[in-house]
């Protein structure tokens, strides 16, 4: 009985902003303005323009995982390699930005790539000739590996840390270099942590309409920029839901992946 | 233990999840902030009429303002900001919030004529009414046909702001009229509203049309000319524009009338070396009103109208002005201001010069929904 007690506040929190919200999303997305039954909201997402903007989110947000996880495997074997004490640090060193408000760094990054910004302003000092950097698709993938790194060195890191030396040394002794070594041992090994990375990585890069705001200058259409403005602009909340629904589809395939591939919950990002 | 690991990363997933959906308004204080307001409204609905719910757009009064109505009416205010007319109206629609007194802008309120969600204001309890400008009362008949709904708070228009200086470079001649936007020599150089009927605004001006204009052959031509129009445009910002502007980042942009004294203010502090001119296209361009009404299911109605009545006193008027700096339809507090800023044309422009002006209409939810699906084929482009 008290233990049922004890979960009370935890099943008020799930039903209330975790159930009843998806399912009015679901409601809405199923119904058109008079409250009636249809499926026209989640079929727009044919139109050419929704799908095109589906299209070049998924692209975007693509690349910048692969980015992310090209910059962002070798920098953890780096710190895995340091040792706990002075790795830690690093990754401490590495969070500590996210302490910040995400919206406050990403518009950070528009005054450091503006035409009168300070990359422009160093490469005229040093009578280079200006770059057109700001609000083209170059800056929101800037912008989604500059907010979404983290997520995605943080659980290699710690899978990388779980790997025990002496598996890499008996590599070594059974006659395997240092490539075998990374592609066999290391590699297989730290699976678990590169999916949960690039799912934390894509998830968001893919949903996301801040970054293409602000560092696209709205001039590219991501889907995520499709439903916010259903939601603000169009008074159309009909047809966000439903095309928020065609987006949980993609977010729960990527939620398979990480079940399939990361059983035990050894690529967490703590 | 791992299990749990493995749910705290979920759950920073699903932060940042959370943050990308919602630091975008991260000024905008939503549906929790309404909840608590209504919850701390239905605590005090026994009969207690000495509360106030307003519900305003953001940065769009003069705080010192609230406490002195508070002061000397012993009304508590409980002060909700907005930022978008879209954002406010589903809030108000749904009536699980009950604010006494908004304050939307004139297509706005014309919507919410016609869906019936205001209530008549009584004139007898706002004697202040006389203070305001006849012009601006007979504007808001374009929404408020009767005038019986709505009092004018804050007018204005929305221009070219364009950098002399910049433009002298480019060897560009200052701007007059909306077609000058589509002048390939501005390319990247251009700044446009990132709204819907704003950016539609200018194109169908442009061609001759009326801004209202529910054509469709009219529509197609002006989302052809923005998507003409769009390689030149360097952005679709908001509120940016000003601040862009001053940063000299652009030659040309869209703006509201309400940011010049701001801007001119600053650029003469910054000591700037190039001047930001106003003008109004000659093909006239969109005159806006946002003004005051009370929805029908107000719960304190007469403060509402006591608020109505001490925004309208000229002094107060003018405090408000000062510091939201949009143009004020009230001539008491037109009369109060200094000489410069009363011939101070990008702030209070000549009358003569409105006259292919419109007033925003609510086009029914069908063409609003024409205008959106028009304006993402432009944006996908």
């Amino acid at each position: 009985m008290s233990k049922k007690l004890l979960a009370a506040p935890y099943l008020v929190w799930i039903a209330g902003f975790i159930i009843i919200p998806l399912a009015l999303i679901v409601y809405y997305g199923l119904t058109d303005r008079d409250g009636a039954f249809t499926l026209a909201n989640v079929v727009s997402i044919g139109t050419p323009e929704h799908r095109k903007a589906l299209w070049l989110s998924l692209w975007l947000s693509l690349l910048s995982t692969i980015v992310c996880l090209v910059l962002a495997y070798p920098l953890a074997m780096i710190l895995r390699n340091r040792g706990v004490g002075r790795g830690s640090f690093i990754v401490f060193i590495f969070i500590l930005p996210m302490w910040m408000n995400f919206l406050l760094r990403t518009m950070a990054w528009q005054t450091l790539l503006e035409k009168n910004g300070v990359i422009n302003g160093i490469l005229s000092l040093l009578h280079l000739p200006n770059q057109n950097l700001i609000n083209t698709a170059g800056a929101i993938i800037l912008g989604m590996v500059y907010n979404f790194l983290p997520f995605m060195v943080l659980p290699i890191y710690n899978v990388l840390c779980k790997i025990d030396d002496d598996t890499i040394n008996a590599a070594s002794d059974l006659g395997a270099n240092s490539i075998q070594t990374l592609l066999r041992i290391w590699f297989p090994l730290s699976v678990p942590g590169v999916i949960s990375g690039i799912t934390m990585v894509f998830v968001p890069a893919f949903t996301t309409f801040v970054i293409s705001n602000l560092l696209g200058g709205s001039k590219i259409l991501l889907i995520g920029n499709v439903i916010e403005q259903e939601f603000t602009r169009g008074s159309n909340w009909h047809l966000g839901s439903g095309l928020s629904l065609v987006l949980m589809v993609f977010i729960l395939l990527s939620m398979a992946v990480i079940a399939k591939y990361d059983k035990n919950g050894e690529g967490s990002a703590f | 233990m791992k299990k749990n690991v493995f749910v705290l990363s979920l759950a920073m997933a699903a932060a940042v999840f959370w943050l990308s959906g919602c630091s975008g308004k991260a000024d905008n204080p939503g549906n929790s902030t309404g909840s608590e307001a209504n919850n701390a409204a239905s605590e005090n609905s026994a009969g207690s009429s000495n509360e106030l719910y307003v519900y305003n757009w953001g940065e769009y009064i003069d705080e010192d303002v609230i406490t002195q109505f508070e002061d000397e009416t012993g009304i508590r205010v409980i002060y909700d900001p907005f930022e978008t007319n879209e954002e406010m109206y589903p809030i108000i629609e749904a009536g699980a919030v009950t604010y006494d007194v908004v304050c939307p802008s004139d297509y706005m309120i014309q919507k919410m004529v016609e869906n019936d969600l205001l209530a008549e204001v009584n004139f007898d309890n706002v004697p202040n009414i006389d203070q305001i400008d006849p012009a601006y009362m007979e504007m808001s008949k374009a929404f408020d046909p009767e005038n019986k709904f709505s009092v004018p708070y804050c007018w204005g228009t929305v221009g070219i702001l364009y950098n002399t200086k910049r433009l002298e470079e480019l060897g560009v001649a200052p701007p007059t009229k909306w077609a000058d936007l589509w002048d390939e020599k501005l390319s990247g150089e251009i700044l446009m509203q990132d709204s819907v009927r704003d950016a539609f605004m200018v194109a169908l001006k442009k061609d001759g049309f009326s801004m209202n204009s529910t054509d469709e052959n009219e529509l197609q031509q002006a989302k052809q000319d923005l998507i003409d129009q769009k390689p030149l445009v360097q952005a679709y910002v908001i509120d940016q524009v000003r601040d862009k502007m001053i940063g000299g980042e652009a030659a040309v942009g869209v703006i509201y009338s309400g940011e010049m004294l701001y801007i001119q203010e600053e650029v003469a502090n910054l000591g700037l070396d190039y001047t930001l001119e106003y003008v109004l296209p000659e093909e006239g361009t969109n005159l806006w009103l946002d003004s005051w009404v009370i929805p029908k299911n107000a719960k304190n109605k007469e403060n509402a109208e006591k608020w109505i009545n001490f925004l309208c006193r000229p002094e107060i008027a003018k405090a408000n002005f000062e510091y939201i700096t949009y143009p004020t339809p009230n001539k008491g507090a037109f009369d109060l201001l200094d000489e410069d800023l009363q011939n101070n044309e990008s702030v209070f422009p000549d009358t003569d010069s409105l006259v292919n002006c419109e007033v925003f209409r609510y086009l029914g939810d069908d063409v609003d929904g024409i205008y959106n699906d028009l304006w993402k084929e432009v944006k996908s482009n």
